[in-house]
């Protein structure tokens, strides 16, 4: 299984459409299959990040605030979106393995201005 | 003293922030939520208890820059900030809002966190669109029922990307209505760019029209962007669009579409995203069939169509038009001119208006300048409306008049209308008359009214010794 997480830093990006980083990673039996690999990207637009999880193959898309158009679009395309997750992508990475993610999570270590930047 | 106990010191706060009508959020000093109205838990779709301490980032989803750099700047310089922008919520919608940031602060000046008031710009968006489709009607006047359709269709045009063409007789409003529809698109922020392909000739206008490199031909010292440049991003408005030459109509043909072009004497090829809108009083489909105007360019053009009616199609709205520009003129000169005397009225909505709107106005305008009185009378219309009047008579009832009050050679009389003006007449009238006369000059001389050597100079001049 293939995850995609939109990342801003340490953290999962607040918006989808305005992420310029993403992580993806392989997993097996609740296992990763390989370090996850980390892609920034030139521009920013939800159609790029859309066009990119279709490309890469990916499973389960994991993000923050995304839009009903996305949503949908990525859903019809069999893609499993788990949204409005807030937490450091680590844990969430470590959560989506798991398959104990759900749609908006809020995960501890979001409550300080230095983490968050 | 942080800003959550100073906040719990005031037991109204939570009951003060709900009586706002918009979304308020209290940031602490690291950015983290304190504080939530339950307008802004409807609008993000999280609750205060929920959000408490996390990152304001996470929450609102803003799109003000990353990193959050506007909250960090007000929280840093004290000054408020007003920007309008976009969140998604968490039912995954995305909401116009119109953001203000304030510092917080403690008596002493310390800050203490922000406030971010979030009004939802949704609401103000609709009646925006609301205005601007009021704003087309209020340029252009009219109620008439074909004004009416008109203005529909004009709504519909002005969502829409795609290339206009505008006909209609002159005077019509085809300019004001090519300006109403770039100022209701998409596009009203950019530039908005009139061109008429008539005024110039054609070696001018394509250099006008798609600008000239450094060099290019004898004085052009400097380089010019050209009009389609100048419009990028906007609309071009190319009025009196059957009067283009046929090169430079290919040239339009191939910018229309590629949206690209080379300038004058220019090797680089220039990306354009312009609208055009092309507006006529030709018939173009006319000019099609006579070969003076390139078919493709005009089914290029004519994606939209919208035809602007003449003024003596529009019931109703001489009068209307007649008010308005009376007042207008009347004012504008300080004038008491307000009224139209029943006389003056009758003759004004009985006219044919051959110039439409354009020559009614300045009816308007003339008779607000000669109006000694209150009432614009009879004798303060201008005179060549009268003699319009009597020039629609029928050929026949001139000619019998003619016949009746003028004393003219018989051979004038009998000269038949020619196409090709006076000479052709004359040429004509002199042919006859020496026919007449058997070819005697004398004669013909006495026949025609004129002396011998007018004759004699008349035949020189038009070759026909």
């Amino acid at each position: 299984m293939k995850i995609m997480i939109t990342t801003r830093g340490d953290f999962i990006s607040p918006r989808f459409d305005l992420s310029s980083e993403v992580l993806i990673a392989t997993c097996y039996d609740q296992q990763l299959m390989e370090e996850p690999r980390s892609l920034l990207l030139s521009d920013v637009s939800a159609e790029i990040l859309c066009d990119l999880a279709l490309k890469e193959k990916v499973s389960v898309v994991v993000c923050g605030g995304i839009e009903e158009v996305h949503y949908q679009f990525l859903t019809w395309k069999k893609i499993t979106v788990i949204d409005s997750v807030i937490g450091p992508y680590n844990d969430v990475l470590q959560l989506a393995v798991n398959s104990g993610l759900m749609s908006g999570t809020i995960l501890s270590g979001v409550n300080s201005r230095e983490v968050a930047s | 003293m942080n800003i959550e106990s100073t906040l719990q010191n005031v037991s109204v706060v939570g009951e003060l922030l709900n009586g706002i009508p918009h979304g308020v959020a209290i940031l602490d000093t690291n950015l983290c939520i304190v504080r939530m109205n339950r307008f802004l838990e409807a609008m993000t779709g999280y609750i205060t208890d929920e959000a408490k301490g996390v990152y304001g980032e996470f929450v609102l989803r803003t799109n003000l820059g990353s990193r959050d750099l506007v909250c960090k700047r007000v929280l840093k310089n004290g000054e408020s900030v007003s920007i309008d922008g976009n969140i998604i919520n968490r039912r995954r919608k995305k909401i116009p809002v119109h953001f203000t940031l304030s510092r917080l602060h403690d008596g002493k000046g310390k800050p203490l966190g922000v406030l971010i008031v979030l009004e939802d710009s949704s609401v103000m968006k609709v009646e925006k669109l609301g205005h601007q489709e009021q704003s087309i009607r209020t340029e252009i006047i009219g109620h008439s029922s074909q004004i009416e359709k008109v203005f529909e269709l004009m709504s519909v045009l002005a969502r829409t990307d795609a290339s206009v063409l505008i006909t209609g007789e002159t005077g019509t409003g085809k300019d004001l209505i090519a300006e109403a529809l770039h100022k209701s698109s998409p596009r009203a922020r950019q530039p908005f760019i009139k061109v008429n392909c008539g005024a110039l000739p054609e070696a001018l206008l394509e250099s006008e029209l798609f600008g000239h490199v450094k060099g290019a031909f004898t004085g052009a010292v400097t380089e010019t962007v050209g009009m389609f440049r100048l419009a990028h991003k906007g609309t071009i408005f190319l009025t009196e669009i059957g009067d283009l030459s046929l090169p430079l109509q290919v040239k339009l043909l191939s910018v229309l579409d590629d949206q690209e072009f080379f300038p004058v004497g220019g090797s680089k090829k220039v990306k354009v995203d312009v609208r055009v809108i092309a507006a006529t009083h030709r018939l173009l489909r006319d000019e099609v069939q006579h070969g003076r105007f390139r078919e493709d360019l005009f089914y290029r053009l004519n994606v939209l169509h919208l035809h602007t009616p003449p003024l003596r199609e529009r019931d109703g709205d001489i009068r209307l038009l007649l008010d308005h520009f009376l007042r207008r003129f009347s004012a504008k000169l300080g004038r008491d001119v307000t009224d139209f005397s029943a006389e003056a009225l009758a003759v004004l909505t009985q006219y044919p208006y051959p110039g439409n709107v354009r020559e009614l106005r300045n009816i308007a305008e003339y008779s607000a300048n000669i109006c000694q009185g209150t009432a614009v009378e009879i004798k303060d219309l201008p005179l060549y409306m009268f003699r319009a009047a009597e020039s629609q008579e029928t050929p026949e009832v001139v000619r019998s008049r003619l016949d009746d009050s003028l004393i003219l050679p018989e051979v004038v009389k009998k000269v038949s209308p020619v196409a090709g003006g006076w000479i052709e007449m004359e040429k004509e009238m002199i042919l006859d008359a020496l026919r007449q006369c058997g070819g005697n000059r004398s004669k013909t001389a006495v026949v025609l009214g004129w002396g011998r050597t007018t004759l004699w100079r008349k035949l020189k001049k038009y070759k026909m010794e």
